[in-house]
């Protein structure tokens, strides 16, 4: 779980790069970048092991959740009232919501490329903006990466607790980092959509 | 003051329960809130009523028996008291207090708000010992331990098995318990050689139980009244990892 999501974490600031691409007026770039996504041998192997991670992220995630929420059949008539970490509390939630934006982009983007959908792969800059003209699929695209940067937040602590490192010191380097990680992140990602949106 | 009680009344683990709402006048902010509870089983035997059936031993803190889930927190909303050291001064005139039993799958209700936590001694026994006798203390300087260590040792020792972690962790997780005494013995040499094969059973045994995993939430940490950390349970995954 956690070190699935560790890789995914990890993965976004590639992506985000890449799409800063999507702003210049020329599409050459973006489309090279994209060319070259799609035929690095060597990317081709990280494709695998990021949809495994995916697959084994969601899977598992949905797993432990179902294992918990089994485990108390009867609630409390008065809500628990103990401070925790927010976020954690909605990690499903904060998850479908990304599993479903993942479903739209792969219609939109990944499936072409695979032929599952029509359209032209080779030009990926036309698709994205034309997408991002649509005002529906900018609130969809909005909604759905402040709900990752909630998600994020909580992952980034949590992953590395899981994965045993919690330290006096190195802990509150960790938690200030997910926050700056999960505003940045999903904020990039917003700038593209809006500008293109609003100025393109 | 006046307290309004409003209390899980559940005859024997099959049957099912309800809350039973009782008036308590003259409540004495001095009293501790099983006081309190013993003046209203008084009144409630005085007039030929069932008592409420609740858990208590040693009423100072260290049996770990006394757990009741208290407006919303395990052990009531003072930090770092079980429920017998909680003191009734911290409620005010006028007050509604509602009281219900650990609801956990692994903690069933016998009766009221007594539950069944034999599943942490499962667990205990699934791996929470050194197998040979260490004898008595040995001589300072044969077994060199670092201050750091045995501090945290103890630190981690001096959990009750109250279960307050599973009533209050969203997913019922027992990970801040098992963490506790898993961190007891991995730092100390003596509980080192068995290391691997204790961390596996008493994961297991916990999962097998039907305890949910931790998400990392933090309510364990919380509400502990013991303040066990949730560096252990970074700890016991450790443990865990090197155990395979
Ligand atoms: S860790 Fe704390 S809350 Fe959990 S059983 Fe031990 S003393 Fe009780
Ligand atoms: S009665 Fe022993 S800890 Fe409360």
């Amino acid at each position: 779980m956690a070190l699935a999501g560790l890789f995914l974490i990890l993965f976004l600031p590639v992506h985000l790069v890449i799409n800063f691409m999507l702003l210049k007026s020329d599409p050459l770039p973006f489309n090279k970048a994209a060319q070259f996504m799609a035929s690095f041998p060597l990317i081709r192997i990280i494709e695998i092991v990021l949809i495994s991670a995916i697959l084994i992220h969601i899977f598992y995630g949905i797993y432990i959740q179902l294992v918990n929420w089994r485990a108390r059949p009867v609630k409390y008539a008065v809500q628990i009232r103990t401070k925790t970490s927010f976020f954690s509390k909605f990690m499903i939630w904060t998850g479908a919501t990304v599993f479903i934006f993942l479903v739209i982009h792969f219609f939109n983007f990944y499936f072409m490329r695979l032929g599952l959908v029509q359209g032209n792969p080779e030009d990926f800059y036309s698709v994205a903006h034309s997408l991002f003209k649509i005002p529906a699929y900018n609130y969809i695209y909005l909604l759905c990466f402040i709900l990752l940067g909630l998600h994020l937040y909580h992952a980034i602590i949590s992953a590395f607790q899981t994965i045993g490192l919690n330290h006096r010191l190195w802990t509150p380097v960790v938690k200030a980092f997910a926050w700056i990680y999960a505003i940045i992140i999903p904020a990039g990602f917003a700038v593209i959509s809006i500008t293109i949106w609003q100025f393109r | 003051m006046n307290l309004t009680l409003k209390i899980w009344r559940q005859k024997d683990t099959k049957s099912k329960g309800k809350f039973v709402t009782y008036k308590m006048p003259d409540v004495s902010p001095e009293m501790s809130f099983l006081e309190m509870l013993d003046a209203l089983n008084h009144k409630l035997i005085g007039s030929g009523d069932d008592p409420v059936a609740f858990e208590h031993d040693c009423r100072e803190g260290i049996c770990g028996s006394c757990g009741m889930y208290i407006n919303g927190h395990p052990h009531g909303p003072v930090p770092a008291v079980t429920t017998c050291l909680l003191s009734m001064r911290h409620f005010s005139d006028g007050d509604t207090i509602t009281v219900e039993p650990w609801r956990a799958k692994p903690f069933p209700v016998i009766k009221d708000l007594i539950v069944d936590r034999s599943a942490m001694d499962q667990i205990q026994i699934a791996g929470g010992f050194i197998s040979v006798n260490t004898g008595a203390a040995p001589e300072a300087n044969s077994i060199l331990v670092p201050k750091k260590n045995s501090e945290e040792a103890f630190d981690s020792a001096v959990c009750i098995g109250c279960g307050a972690c599973v009533a209050a962790c969203k997913n019922a997780s027992a990970m801040l318990f098992v963490s506790a005494r898993i961190s007891q013995y991995a730092l100390l040499p003596q509980g080192k050689v068995e290391a691997r094969e204790r961390v596996r059973a008493m994961v297991a045994k916990m999962d097998e139980l039907g305890f949910g995993n931790c998400s990392n939430t933090g309510a364990c940490e919380a509400e502990c009244p013991k303040q066990i950390r949730l560096v252990n349970i970074a700890r016991l995954n450790r443990e865990y990892y090197k155990a395979y």
